[in-house]
């Protein structure tokens, strides 16, 4: 803690406004201590089906009469000891009843923001605001807000994220968007018929239940593998399907715009330059139909998906707009490992492949499921090559390229000459490239 | 080791200078060694001690066992610490090491979030000091342990100077 004087000085020069949350917030902490009761009694049927017998009537008033106002208490003090503030550069939040936290994020390194409304936030008018940090752990978000101002704010940090003039910034308002790509429910649910996870998952609830009463007998056992697995089968196609319904990619001075969802509705914004990677997968059921599906990283943000599916000549347009000045190399202009690399990786060494334009470097890999990812030069942020012993053999080697999203794009089985000479190249193309980049705040300049 | 290594001689002529390796000092070596004999050698003395009173002084020759892994841990450890160098470019900063599974890594200063120098207890007690570089990737994986204390405080202050002066985001 600094010293009295020395913090009022500073919270002299700038006042700040401090603001609440929706008032609707309160009913939303409500639920914690009622999710608890119910969490207790699915993990102990039996002592909660006991004790619900020995309640009687008084003793569930009185219960209730604790529990509500307690539960409206908690749920009202946690929104009353929550405030937000947005300075000329950061976003401050204070919250915690007990345990005080103030989190001051710096607008310029923010990586996205995604507005998100669940279904019940949809019915309540209000939305919730996310905000994507490097090297946090846990979303800082906002909820809830009135959806308007929600909507506002997201415009108004992207503005002052931006570099526009503080007085100016909130003025700006929400930077109009031009639709790139909409994806058709039609398309959607037939790439999903298409995809081998889907099968698989419900092929294990449909089979693995009944195997399990012949052997055991049991109806609990049966249950507690069923339950479960007819969930991940639930979730990867039908929760899918509804997660990425209607999903609408869009461009606008702000950046990247991604809008979906059937119940619950995400916008996600992520700002220029921020994207670390794109990665184009091509699941193997869905290459006679010539379709993809495009995913991203960036850095300290949990969204991948850019495109969930796509004719390719449309997803390489919209990885275009993405990553500005970037031609999705062919699959003709990436180079093979040579053919010794067989020897390393019997039969899939075919899938691997390598191309280095002069603005991304991309690799290959997956046989069956290819995937091409592309790293701009300029978001590389050191080079590796490494040996095992039989690739020296063979003389191969592999190029690791590490980006700031922690993930590393690999060319592997490179003959071991050209893995040195990629090595230098790349660690001078990233030099050159990264001194071509934008600033932090795209529109300063 | 195979002679005919691929990045000595490799370079094409867009780097004026080859870069200029420098090995560790001497003093990681020898403290390794030092640990290896200490640790090998009780555990040699203690199992020979133990199988010769058990079991009968023939069993004591499977005390040769740890000293035939000493034996060969010196020339592996010899081997390893050969294989580490590093060199400071204009832009960036390359490591090179490892002999079965060779790694050489590539860290532009301008991508460095944060230069550590780290000594342990006996780390200390030799006179050792590890430098450790950390960007925004966690797989960057650039440590150059065993440096002599001065020579690791020069190179955190000369990378941080040479980061701040060449910053990038990300």
């Amino acid at each position: 803690m600094t010293a009295p004087g020395v913090d009022d000085a500073v919270r002299a020069k700038e006042p700040v406004t401090e603001r609440r949350l929706h008032p609707i917030t309160p009913l939303r902490r409500a639920w914690a201590p009622v999710a608890v009761l119910i969490g207790w009694a699915v993990h102990d049927p039996d002592q909660a089906q006991r004790q619900l017998t020995r309640l009687t009537a008084t003793t569930l008033l009185i219960a209730l009469a604790v529990l509500v106002p307690a539960a409206a208490l908690y749920g009202f003090l946690t929104w009353w000891f929550t405030h937000f503030a947005v300075t000329e550069s950061e976003l401050r939040i204070r919250t915690g009843l007990l345990f005080r936290r103030t989190a001051h994020i710096r607008l310029e390194r923010i990586q996205a923001i995604d507005v998100t409304q669940p279904l019940l936030a949809r019915v309540a008018g209000v939305a919730k605001l996310k905000l994507d940090v490097i090297g946090t752990d846990k979303k800082d978000e906002l909820a809830f807000l009135g959806e308007r101002e929600a909507r506002a704010l997201r415009a108004e940090l992207l503005a002052r994220a931006a570099g526009f003039a503080p007085e100016t910034a909130h003025e700006v308002g929400e930077a109009p968007a031009q639709v790139l790509l909409r994806t058709p429910p039609l398309h959607l649910a037939i790439s999903l018929v298409l995809t081998g996870a889907t099968w698989g998952s419900l092929a294990a609830a449909l089979v693995v239940p009944p195997v399990l009463w012949l052997a055991t007998h049991s109806v609990w056992t049966v249950l507690a593998t069923g339950v479960p697995l007819l969930g991940a089968a639930a979730t990867s196609s039908v929760g899918r399907f509804v997660g990425e319904y209607d999903w609408t990619v869009g461009e606008s001075p702000d950046g990247l715009r991604i809008d979906h969802g059937l119940l619950d509705r995400t916008h996600e914004t992520v700002p220029p330059g921020r994207v670390q990677t794109v990665r184009i997968v091509e699941p193997l059921l869905w290459r006679r139909r010539g379709w993809v599906r495009v995913e991203l990283d960036v850095a300290g943000s949990s969204n991948s998906v850019l495109v969930p599916v796509a004719p390719r000549e449309v997803a390489e347009a919209v990885v275009a707009r993405v990553l500005p000045g970037v031609t999705v190399p062919a699959a003709a202009a990436l180079s093979r490992p040579p053919r010794r690399a067989g020897r390393c990786v019997p039969l899939w060494w075919r899938g691997y492949g390598l191309a280095v334009t002069d603005t991304v470097f991309a690799a290959r890999h997956g046989l069956l499921k290819r995937s091409l990812a592309l790293v701009p030069h300029a978001k590389v942020q050191s080079v590796r090559l490494a040996q095992g012993p039989w690739e020296r053999l063979w003389r191969l080697a592999d190029v690791h390229v590490d980006t700031g999203a922690n993930k590393t794009v690999t060319a592997r089985l490179r003959d071991a000459q050209e893995a040195a000479e990629l090595l230098r190249g790349q660690s001078e193309r990233s030099r050159t490239g990264r001194r071509d980049a934008r600033p932090d705040r795209w529109m300063a300049s | 080791m195979e002679t005919g290594s691929p990045r000595g001689t490799g370079t094409t002529g867009d780097e004026a200078a080859e870069p200029v390796w420098t090995g560790l000092p001497p003093g990681l070596l020898r403290m390794r060694r030092l640990l290896l004999v200490v640790w090998l050698g009780l555990i040699a003395l203690a199992l020979g001690l133990l199988l010769g009173l058990l079991a009968g002084p023939g069993w004591a020759a499977f005390a040769l066992l740890p000293l035939a892994l000493m034996a060969w841990g010196w020339v592996l450890l010899g081997r390893n610490w050969r294989s580490w160098r590093y060199a400071e470019r204009a832009d960036d900063l390359l490591i090179s090491r490892g002999v079965l599974w060779r790694e050489e890594t590539v860290v532009p200063y301008g991508r460095m979030q944060l230069v550590e120098v780290t000594s342990g207890p006996v780390e200390r007690h030799f006179g050792l000091a590890s430098v450790q570089l950390h960007t925004a990737a966690a797989a960057t994986d650039a440590t150059i342990p065993g440096l002599d204390p001065a020579e690791a405080e020069r190179l955190r202050d000369r990378l941080t100077e040479l980061g701040e002066a060449r910053s990038a985001g990300l």
